[in-house]
């Protein structure tokens, strides 16, 4: 369905039926519609917790759920950056903990789910993240500094969406999935070939925007994936409190798109999920669900007293299953990685680090003017007097203080 | 799959061809020559083709738009002339709309989309006040978000209950929305045009009791002057309307209390008091100067509106001119709002609208020194 630039056009092109659609991509893969809608009956994992690929029998994969392994470029890069995220993260961390950062929702153990999304979309693809998204919003390209602004406090967000086809992080729960879907749409009508990764959380799918926009997506037929974080806790409130299905991926079936589940924790196997499900997308198969069942290793923020609400035993068994190092144990394993290697991720991560120091220690001045810059792109006359009023208050502040000092 | 649509909308960045200007539309050249009968509802309708036949990027959606033309009929026959991409329905989700439709405009659309009715938008109001004002801010200006949001509003239909709120101060309230409401068919047109060119959000606000009355307006005319640019043809934002000059006292009113106040002042007329009638046009940004000057000049001034007095556009109204003009006052402002008690059911609103005696005798009450 494309708009003809003739826009006289006076064709009713409908929108290809969602069930035709799902009857064409079951066929791809030799399974009927609902199979193809339906998660696989386990969830997809590669490469175990000790770091060893699963034997194809035990990855979780059935007819139709068939999963290749990623390419060992991809792998390698996928290392380099979860290194890096997890450096950023607890840089990040400590920066909070010295009063340099307001807040920091941190994605430790989360890594191999950030990465992921960053690394199976293209250059022309989007991405919407939430808060805790940092770390995938920066393995997508944008300056780690830039991405921290909204945490530093001098403005509500530090980069440019529309240069790096990023969405601003959102905090409104679900609310970006809608904007996701409205990015494909307007793509698909323009005849483009994007694909829209859209993030949430497990708690975020008890809001309405999520069953909005799945359904928009599902009805429109639009390339978007729905990247579902399951950490297992909204703040405090685990999973069993938010649904009750038997896993997220299965609402799928309710709006008539695909849904697949896979270990978060293993990069490899979300890898292969992923890009499987942004070819499906962009071949133009509709939206997908992924879940990625992972593990909040932290609180939810700095503010937060995880104690309160979960055991520390419950913690310890997903520190097990970290998602660093699995993939250094399987890359070593598979002769991918040696000492220089790791020497040169290592340097990469500190380096990262570093420029997070220096740029979110910095005191980066704030011009009050600025207040009322950006509030229209045609500014209002009211604005126009506030300004001026503000101003004014400033400069009689500047004069007594002078006046003080001589 | 052939990239076809061509892009127009300059707003974030992308590709400007084909700004298909064309005066002429199929609609233009069926429409007769000189000043018609022309409903509000007509004109809006005329000023979604014009804007659609001028930018590939202007989109329609909403509930029922498509297939039915909206259930006021706004959009009646966009989907025949443009096709399904560029007017269609949407599932029935008002927080889906508005949230697509920011998605839309982030890549390169103008979505002009439909809240069926006044507070049937109540369920989009969280995308409304967190992202389609705050967009632009938040990203120091490097996304703009041109949509419009069309909301039928107001009562005076006898409609029930859920279908009659006025509900602009909500979104005036917001600081980065935009909020227009016309009152006239002339306005209808060139309002909703400019509503559709800014790149600023705008909420457009449409008096539905006023959709069925007419004006002679000569639409060729008003397309080729907001074609041109002439005064005549636009620049309404920010810009309020001397609709009935006068002397005495200023009524200031805006949308469905337009007509109400110049029969008002028609009324007042035959018992010898000329009375001026502001129309506001634009709440935000809500044109000062005209209605200072008008209420220097008569020294009274009575604000009209059918929302709720407490907390409402009336209330911020009276403050402002308080400010400004309180040397000039004869007599405290006063205003004739709806009460504040939730919009009556149909036999009971003709207590609750602001009519012409109760105008009449806010006027009386205005100190008069005979």
């Amino acid at each position: 369905m494309t708009i003809s630039a003739d826009h006289t056009a006076r064709e009713h092109a409908s929108p290809v039926p969602a069930e035709d659609a799902l009857t064409e991509a079951a066929k791809k893969f030799g399974i009927t519609a609902e199979d193809y809608m339906l998660p696989a009956r386990h969830q997809i994992e590669m490469v175990d917790p000790d770091g060893r690929l699963k034997p194809e029998g035990e990855q979780g994969t059935e007819p139709g759920h068939e999963y290749p392994l990623p390419g060992d470029e991809e792998l390698l890069a996928a290392y380099e950056q979860l290194v890096v995220g997890r450096r950023v993260n607890d840089q990040n961390s400590a920066l909070v903990r010295q009063g340099r950062m307001a807040v920091y929702p941190s994605s430790h153990g989360q890594e191999a789910c950030q990465v992921a999304a960053a690394l199976c979309l293209s250059d022309g693809d989007w991405m919407f993240p939430t808060y805790r998204d940092a770390v995938a919003v920066m393995t997508r390209g944008v300056d780690p500094v830039q991405v921290m602004t909204i945490f530093r406090g001098d403005w509500h967000g530090g980069f440019d969406p529309l240069k790096h086809k990023v969405g601003i992080q959102c905090t409104p729960l679900t609310t970006q999935l809608l904007h996701a879907v409205g990015v494909a749409h307007a793509a698909k009508l323009r005849g483009e070939d994007t694909v829209v990764l859209a993030m949430c959380g497990d708690g975020a799918t008890s809001e309405g925007d999520f069953h909005e926009a799945l359904n928009f997506a599902a009805v429109f037929h639009l390339p978007v994936i729905f990247f579902v974080q399951n950490n297992k806790y909204a703040i405090s409130v685990p999973l069993a409190h938010q649904s009750v299905a038997p896993s997220l991926a299965h609402k799928a079936v309710g709006y008539g798109m695909a849904g697949e589940r896979v270990d978060g924790n293993d990069v490899v196997a979300l890898l292969a999920v992923l890009d499987r499900a942004v070819a499906l997308a962009r071949e133009g198969s509709g939206p997908l669900l992924v879940e990625a069942n992972t593990y909040r290793m932290q609180a939810h923020t700095n503010a937060d007293d995880d104690t309160r609400y979960r055991e520390s035993a419950e913690v310890a068994e997903w520190r097990a299953k970290d998602p660093v190092n699995r993939m250094r144990a399987y890359l070593t394993d598979r002769g991918l990685l040696d000492d220089s290697v790791e020497a040169r991720i290592a340097a990469h991560a500190e380096a990262v680090a570093t420029q997070l120091r220096e740029g979110l220690s910095e005191d980066v001045p704030v011009d009050p003017q600025e207040l009322f810059r950006h509030v229209f792109a045609k500014q209002t006359p009211q604005l126009k007097e506030q300004s001026a009023l503000l101003a004014d208050e400033l400069a009689r502040d500047a004069a007594s203080t002078e006046e003080a000092g001589k | 799959m052939s990239p076809s649509i061509t892009t127009s909308s300059e707003a974030n960045g992308n590709v400007s061809a084909a700004t298909a200007r064309a005066a002429a539309s199929a609609a233009a050249s069926a429409e007769a020559a000189g000043p018609q009968p022309v409903t509000l509802a007509k004109s809006l309708n005329t000023a979604l083709v014009d804007a659609m036949q001028a930018d590939p990027s202007v989109l329609v959606f909403g509930e029922d738009v498509g297939t039915l033309g909206g259930v006021f009929r706004i959009t009646d026959g966009l989907t025949a002339t443009f096709g399904e991409q560029r007017c269609f329905d949407t599932p029935l989700a008002e927080s889906g709309i508005v949230g697509m439709a920011v998605g839309m405009a982030i890549n390169g659309m103008r979505p002009v989309i439909e809240m069926q009715f006044d507070a049937f938008a109540y369920p989009a109001f969280e995308q409304i006040v967190s992202h389609v004002a705050k967009m632009h801010n938040r990203t120091r200006g490097a996304v703009k978000l041109p949509m419009v949001i069309r909301v039928p509003y107001g009562g005076g239909i006898g409609g029930v209950e859920h279908h009659c709120d006025s509900s602009e101060a909500y979104y005036a309230h917001t600081a980065g929305l935009k909020v227009f409401t016309p009152a006239t068919v002339t306005d209808g047109y060139r309002m909703l045009r400019e509503a559709i060119d800014s790149d600023d959000p705008v909420v457009f606000m449409e008096p539905k009791k006023l959709y069925w009355s007419k004006d002679l307006v000569d639409l060729a005319a008003l397309r080729s002057s907001y074609m041109e640019g002439t005064t005549a043809g636009r620049t309404t934002e920010g810009r309020a309307a001397v609709a009935r000059p006068g002397t005495d006292a200023t009524l200031i009113a805006y949308g469905p209390s337009v007509p109400t106040a110049l029969a008002a002042a028609e009324a007042a007329a035959l018992e010898g008091r000329s009375l001026e009638v502001i129309d506001v046009r634009t709440i935000v940004p809500f044109d000062d100067a005209t209605v200072c000057e008008s209420v220097r000049k008569t020294g009274r001034a009575v604000v009209i509106a059918e929302a709720h007095g407490f907390a409402s556009v009336s209330s911020e109204i009276v403050a402002r001119v308080q400010e400004r003009c309180f040397h000039y006052l004869a007599a405290p402002i006063r205003r004739v709002t709806g009460f504040d008690i939730p919009y009556p059911a149909p036999k009971l609103e003709k207590y609750y609208l602001p009519g012409v005696d109760r105008i009449l005798d806010a006027v009386d009450d205005l100190q008069w020194e005979n």
